[in-house]
């Protein structure tokens, strides 16, 4: 009996636990429900006003080509216009010119250090006077060679030592060859820097030379710059979508460079304008790429400096410093 | 395993004389604020400096377009070596069943997990945008060694942290019952670390399982946070970074590191600790054995990495050679590898001189040596690229060291003393139990 009627008490307090725990979840339910419906009317009430019309008529153009008058009111700010485009550049700055492969011949007979190249360079890039995407450097190969000036832009690999080594994919290949970098993506951490046995790349240090105001980021461009991020030669890939030849190319005045298409087997020169075949090119005259025997397959070739139109000379001088000229570094 | 098994009553005796002789430490906080002051002085001068660096970038330090990586990735390599230690004390002596290091593996792995800790935010110091960090995770890409790094330093401070805590269990019952006027998180910190230890023979059994399983699953791990920090550098084309070698290299590099840090640590707590009757005149000897074994080791790496190449004098790596026997690097190379490495070296073979205070001086130029070792890694290569440095400042061909990037050194450092100053007051730095139980302490009442 007694027994029993523990068990009852037992059930009824069951029961009651279940009941109060219902109604509770009810009442949860309930305060969500409400809350929700408030904040649906208050959403569509603000929408409504937003609606009121001012009275005020603006002629706009629609997607094809209509010209149309409407409300001041009617009209939408597209608040992530900033943001939209941003991606869209980064989208299609990642993938590439499709079917394109872009080669550079760089013919070292030409150049005597007009530096025009560097020049407009540093200033699509927005570079201070140290950072160099292009560099022309003073080499002499031994002892008794003559010396030469050698532009040196980033080399576009086919074998990257320098996106292999990027934790966070900010440096990439894309499908036309061009290694780019991702200034948005990048954490500063430098090991491109220390991967590339060609010193192609330079970092913002300090804050850019322009500030970045509110222009929208152009990978293809890398501008604006950004303070704690990667830079480096992008092959112009900006002038490139639109048609054009790199900066540097067509700043040459000496008919230096020459800018094409290894698929196409076509590379124009930036001066004169002239367009020949590729292999024909670097066949006929001895191109070749600097240290092949990394592995790392560069996209630019060297056309050998034989016989020039000018002697060597910089800064009066016609031999060079061995510790400060040599291909692999070190003394010949 | 203990030679001669006491007699309950006297087990008590002797548990209670180590219990107190380990315990006072804890409770003497002479000359602490004044060191916990000085440790917050150089907090707040670091990061007033990182403020700095914040602010204007990078360009604060030396570190320029070709010395890309500077002071702060050697000071990285540096903590990493350090780290290392706890492994060979606790894991690789502990599984050799070697009797003499279990007064000083504690102090081993409080330096490693204080050392591998730090290590992480060492190399947030050199990021360029420290506030992306979390693109590692969002878009970390398995090629790159870094991502290895950060995945393998985690798991070593997991690690090393779980081989701190376990064999604390039966110390935190100890603690429980002998730090009752403790504040109350301390109570609840050793409450917690007991997890229900009641000294029963099955608990042991489970005890020494995990650690025999800890001990072995972290040499693996430990080797790889090293061998892949040397990757970070061997990966690379560079002439002088380029080596086959590098993992080995650094590894017996960091273990010199770690034991002449271990040996300093030793000093301090047998002196200011007054832990004479259990760090005594025979493990000094015994360290100091040690210390000559892994030096002669790293002896011979070093052979390897630059007689080798010097031989040979190839271009790429001529000019570079040249700069650390005779040229800029000259100075540091030979104080670091006459002075700081072969000297200490030498001497030590001597047992006479194998005593505490020689072989403290010794262990600090050791240590030194080991700091500047990392900077002749990281720097020098980085200065003799394959193509000639040209049309750039003169201070992008040097490395001086700035203010700011001295300050970023010494506050790592200076959270090292403070994790292992802060371990150091809360756990006896020596492990009781082992103590103990090495002399035939009864188990069952160790708790």
């Amino acid at each position: 009996m007694n027994e029993n009627q523990e068990h009852n008490d037992q059930q009824n307090l069951n029961e009651d636990q279940a009941r109060r725990s219902f109604l509770k979840k009810l009442g949860i339910f309930a305060g969500i429900g409400a809350v929700a419906t408030a904040g649906a009317v208050y959403v569509g009430f603000d929408h409504e006003k937003k609606k009121n019309p001012t009275g005020k008529k603006v002629r706009v153009l629609t997607a094809d080509g209509k010209l149309m008058e409407v409300d001041e009111a009617e009209l939408e700010k597209n608040e992530n216009a900033a943001t939209e485009e941003l991606n869209e550049l980064q989208r299609r700055g990642r993938e590439g010119l499709p079917g394109k492969h872009w080669v550079m011949v760089i013919d070292l007979s030409k150049c005597r250090n007009a530096r025009m190249c560097m020049a407009a360079c540093q200033g699509a890039h927005e570079l201070r006077p140290e950072q160099h995407h292009i560099n022309v450097l003073r080499m002499q190969d031994a002892d008794h060679t003559e010396p030469y000036f050698m532009p040196k832009p980033c080399y576009h690999c086919d074998n990257p030592p320098c996106t292999k080594v990027c934790p966070v994919d900010a440096t990439f290949k894309r499908q036309d060859g061009i290694v780019l970098i991702d200034n948005e993506r990048c954490i500063g951490c430098r090991f491109c820097i220390a991967g590339c046995p060609y010193s192609a790349r330079v970092f913002n240090w300090i804050e850019p030379l322009k500030p970045a105001n509110d222009r929208v980021y152009d990978v293809e461009l890398n501008v604006p710059q950004k303070k704690g991020t990667i830079s480096k030669c992008l092959f112009s890939a900006d002038c490139l979508r639109k048609g054009e030849m790199p900066y540097c190319t067509r700043a040459c005045p000496n008919g230096v460079y020459w800018f094409g298409d290894r698929n196409e087997d076509t590379v124009t020169n930036g001066t004169t304008k002239e367009t020949v075949s590729f292999s024909e090119l670097i066949r006929k005259n001895g191109g070749y790429t600097v240290l092949e025997e990394l592995g790392t397959k560069p996209q630019v070739y060297y056309l050998p400096p034989k016989n020039r139109a000018f002697p060597f000379q910089y800064e009066g001088k016609t031999e060079l410093d061995p510790n400060d000229s040599r291909i692999g570094g070190g003394r010949g | 395993m203990a030679s001669t098994k006491l007699s309950s009553e006297e087990s008590r005796k002797v548990l209670d004389k180590i219990e107190t002789d380990l315990i006072r430490p804890m409770r003497s906080h002479k000359g602490l604020e004044l060191w916990l002051l000085f440790l917050g002085l150089i907090f707040i001068v670091g990061g007033y400096a990182y403020f700095i660096q914040l602010r204007d970038g990078l360009g604060v330090t030396a570190m320029r377009d070709y010395s890309s990586w500077g002071s702060y990735i050697a000071n990285f390599v540096f903590f990493v070596a350090a780290s290392l230690i706890g492994m060979f004390i606790s894991s690789v002596f502990g599984l050799l069943k070697i009797k003499w290091v279990i007064p000083i593996s504690r102090i081993a792995e409080m330096i490693a997990l204080a050392f591998a800790m730090w290590a992480g935010l060492v190399i947030v110091i050199d990021m360029g945008r420290p506030d992306r960090l979390h693109h590692v995770f969002l878009y970390g890409r398995f090629q790159s060694p870094i991502v290895w790094d950060i995945t393998v330093v985690t798991s070593y401070v997991a690690i090393s942290m779980l081989l701190l805590l376990i064999p604390m269990i039966p110390d935190a019952s100890i603690l429980k019952r002998r730090m009752s006027d403790a504040p109350k998180w301390q109570q609840m910190i050793y409450n917690l670390l007991t997890l229900g230890w009641d000294a029963q023979p099955e608990q042991y059994a489970i005890l020494k399982r995990s650690m025999r399983v800890l001990m072995i699953l972290i040499i693996p791990i430990a080797l790889s946070i090293h061998t892949v920090t040397s990757w970070l550098f061997a990966m690379t084309l560079r002439a002088g970074w380029d080596s086959t070698i590098f993992g080995p290299y650094f590894v017996s590099g960091a273990f010199v590191a770690g034991v002449a840090a271990v040996i300093i640590a030793m000093y301090f707590f047998r002196y200011n600790y007054k832990l004479g009757d259990y760090i005594t005149d025979y493990h000094f000897n015994r360290i100091g054995q040690v210390l000559v074994l892994v030096s002669a080791v790293y002896i011979y790496f070093n052979l390897n990495e630059y007689f080798v190449p010097a031989y040979k004098m190839r271009t790429a790596e001529r000019l570079h050679l040249e700069e650390m026997f005779t040229g800029h690097w000259a100075y540091m190379f030979w104080f670091a590898q006459i002075f700081c490495l072969a000297i200490p070296t030498f001497l030590l073979i001597f047992k006479k001189l194998r005593k505490p205070k020689i072989m403290l001086w010794l262990a600090v130029f050791v240590l030194i040596g080991a700091w500047l070792k990392r900077i002749l890694i990281v720097i020098p290569v980085q200065q003799h690229p394959y193509l000639p440095i040209q049309n750039v400042p003169d201070s992008f061909k040097e490395y001086h060291f700035t203010g700011i990037e001295i300050a970023l050194n010494i506050l790592p450092i200076a959270g090292v003393l403070l994790i292992i100053t802060i371990l150091a007051k809360l756990f006896p730095v020596i492990s009781v139990w082992e103590v103990a139980h090495e002399k035939g302490v009864d188990e069952t009442i160790i708790k």
